[in-house]
């Protein structure tokens, strides 16, 4: 249907279909938001010997991320007096806008897909670096010591992870022989890519937990550190913006990887077909999600240096020794 | 050639990570510290002045406000000052008493520094459970004494109350408890790849070093000085028991690690040995005037506490107030050799390096 729609003549009602669907995904991004937000808390709860939330929406806490979102939207909107007033204002969206665009290139099902892109790996990685632009501008605009050290923190780590992340992929694409992201799902009919590229799975793990700021690698906002990092000096919908956009990246992440290794929306055995690949693209997602949760309660943070030294030392030549071992192996296939 | 600025970063007195009011004002370029500035006075009470004005016995609940982690080191040491100065001999069941309690306090207290040392690393369950195990120990302390921190348990001659019936075996069962969890602890932070990173060969010190600035407590044991004045110089009764003084030789906060949750192994020692020749009957007060005068004079006590050797001094005219009465607070002492650890470091190993120290800061500004 979207496909018909996308090359239909442009109108006032294709419009409105895109701009409708676009809404319902925004609703479904924001409610996975909201419950992702709960399962953290519970999930950490539970493994910290603790409740969660327990009070607002009955025993499980349903409507906790409600109220506090609620409450955000009603706190003072503050923007320090010796700040970079335009800058500051519009540092959320940058930080926020990319992570829902990337969101359209990720295919949730065979038919579940809003933009089928020929190049969907490339532009969900471009598209993705951006949000760092937000986070050392709200770091810099903030005109707070801090926040300018978070901001930095979180462009040198992006740069660092960002290029592991991307070798990394590269297994998967010298594999499959594409960058789109449905062929990608299709190649992988037979045997997943995590049991085919486990190398390139554990580095695109390890440096899609660094692009999202989270535990052990939340060097940026560190709280122990620097306060709060960049966004030390926002407060409001404007600080709920910058989690949204965490939380939003999240998913697009888990997606992302499920996509990429965990075979889609594909079933773990072919005579469990009957199961809508819905289920298990969430099932699989959700299991990324839970490790994620997992991580940020086990870990402690990360150096900053030995971030580096990391990244460039051990996940940069592990994910180029497994293009390179790839591509011979791939060849001598070939050859038989 | 890129022109870059040293910067002034003020970490403190509200920071997540100074442990309550400290300051320090750093000179910072980049992240790399030009040098440090500690600032305290945040939370000077003036114990030691507020004290002349009191009698004994009134002081000792200002003792609790100073190390309030482990306040039961601090009661005995006033004690222990003014019987040293009277020649009070305190019942055999008091000393036993004082002894499980101080022991309790010390496993608590580097409890609560495990737990917040890994917090300040950024790891947020070992707080969890060392706060499960420290609340059980609270739980027993606020059964002896009545209260959960601020004990103001101990009194010049003895204790102010019994053990309730069935608390000896509640301690007791404690133990093997403890060491069960211990090796939780070990099992979920000792060996962590990055917890390593973060803490070997950070903030190295020698055994120089750390005699010229008059370190103590797991501060000195760390570079390999075997020097625990429970063994040393054993006071109460500490001589009739049966435990090692742990000590580590690499100096850095790695070794200051091991050897708190070491000294908890070693704690659990004295409580196990002090519950099996637990008096079954006898005082726990000794005859003490109502109202008590320490002589003319003066005296210098010293003690073990979770944080170092903590002292009274007292000089009296013969008053039932102290002349002069001064604390030698083992985490201020220990606190002087940080602005010389941190320079060349990050601000990563800062936080690293000033956990490690065990500050609390009600001790540093008295």
């Amino acid at each position: 249907m979207v496909e018909d729609l996308l090359h239909s003549q442009p109108g006032i009602l294709n419009f409105g279909i895109f701009f409708l669907l676009a809404t319902v995904l925004l609703l479904v991004i924001l409610g996975f938001v909201t419950y992702a937000i709960l399962a953290e808390r519970k999930v950490m709860g539970f493994m910290q010997l603790r409740q969660g939330p327990n009070q607002v929406g009955g025993r499980w806490g349903l409507l906790q991320t409600v109220a506090d979102v609620l409450k955000l939207l009603l706190k003072e909107d503050t923007i320090p007096k010796l700040a970079d007033k335009p800058l500051f204002i519009i540092a959320p969206v940058i930080a926020f806008a990319p992570s829902f665009i990337v969101i359209a290139a990720i295919p949730f099902t065979d038919k579940l897909q809003f933009a089928d892109l020929n190049i969907g790996l490339l532009y969900y990685i471009a598209i993705s670096g951006l949000t760092t632009i937000g986070m050392v501008t709200g770091g810099w605009a903030s005109n707070n010591k801090y926040a300018l050290l978070g901001g930095m923190r979180a462009a040198a780590q992006m740069i660092s992870y960002e290029i592991p992340l991307v070798m990394s992929v590269l297994g998967v694409i010298l594999l499959t022989g594409s960058l789109n992201l449905n062929d990608i799902v299709a190649a992988q009919e037979n045997v997943w890519y995590i049991l085919l590229q486990p190398v390139a799975f554990i580095v695109f793990i390890i440096a899609s937990v660094a692009e999202l700021n989270r535990v052990p690698f939340d060097l940026p906002e560190s709280e122990n550190e620097l306060v709060a990092g960049f966004h030390v000096e926002y407060s409001g919908f404007r600080w709920a913006f910058f989690m949204l956009a965490e939380y939003v990246y999240m998913f697009a992440m888990a997606s992302l990887t499920t996509v990429l290794f965990l075979g889609g929306w594909l079933p773990l055995f072919s005579f469990l077909d009957f199961i809508p690949g819905a289920v298990w693209f969430a099932l699989k997602f959700m299991f990324v999600v839970f490790l994620l949760i997992w991580f940020r309660s086990t870990f402690p943070r990360i150096r900053a240096d030995k971030l580096m030294e990391f990244a460039w030392k051990i996940l940069l030549p592990i994910a180029l020794a497994n293009i390179f071992l790839t591509a011979i192996i791939k060849e001598i296939f070939k050859l038989l | 050639m890129l022109r870059t600025e040293e910067m002034l970063l003020n970490v403190g007195p509200q920071h997540p990570s100074t442990h309550g009011v400290f300051r320090l004002v750093l000179k910072i370029d980049g992240e790399t510290i030009v040098e440090a500035k500690p600032v305290i006075g945040y939370l000077h009470r003036g114990t030691e002045k507020l004290a002349e004005d009191l009698q004994y016995t009134q002081i000792i609940p200002y003792t609790d406000r100073m190390d309030y982690v482990s306040a039961m080191t601090n009661n005995y040491v006033i004690c222990h000052a003014v019987e040293t100065m009277m020649d009070i001999k305190v019942p055999e069941r008091a000393e036993y008493l004082r002894v499980i309690a101080m022991e309790l306090g010390r496993v608590a207290s580097h409890l609560v520094w495990f737990g917040t040392y890994l917090l300040d690393l950024g790891a947020t369950s070992p707080l969890l459970y060392a706060f499960r195990e420290r609340e059980m120990i609270i739980n027993m302390l606020n059964e002896l004494s009545g209260a959960r921190l601020t004990f103001n348990y101990m009194r010049v001659g003895g204790v102010k109350w019994d053990a309730p019936e069935g608390w000896i075996d509640k301690v007791r069962e404690f133990v093997p408890y403890m060491h069960e969890q211990l090796k939780g602890y070990h099992m979920l932070v000792t060996g962590n790849e990055i917890f390593m990173n973060r803490v070997k060969g950070i903030g190295t010190y020698t055994k120089e070093d750390a005699l010229n600035y008059s370190l103590s407590g797991a501060n000195l044991r760390c570079t390999g000085v075997k020097w625990d004045l429970r063994k040393n110089e054993p006071y109460s009764i500490y001589d009739r028991f049966d435990f090692d003084v742990v000590t580590r030789e690499t100096g850095d906060a790695w070794a200051r690690y091991h050897v708190r949750l070491d000294e908890i192994e070693e704690s659990l020692k004295i409580l196990e040995q002090a519950c099996e020749q637990f008096p079954a009957e006898g005082e726990i007060l000794a005859k003490v005037p109502k109202i008590i005068k320490a002589p003319k004079g003066e005296a210098f006590v010293r003690i073990e506490s979770p944080r170092g050797e903590i002292g009274c001094y007292i000089a009296s005219d013969g008053k039932k107030e102290p002349y002069r009465l001064k604390f030698r607070r083992p985490s201020f002492y220990n606190l002087q050799i940080l602005p010389k650890l941190l320079e060349g470091e990050t601000i990563a190993n800062l936080i690293s390096i000033l956990g490690a120290v065990d500050i609390i800061l009600g001790e540093v500004d008295g």
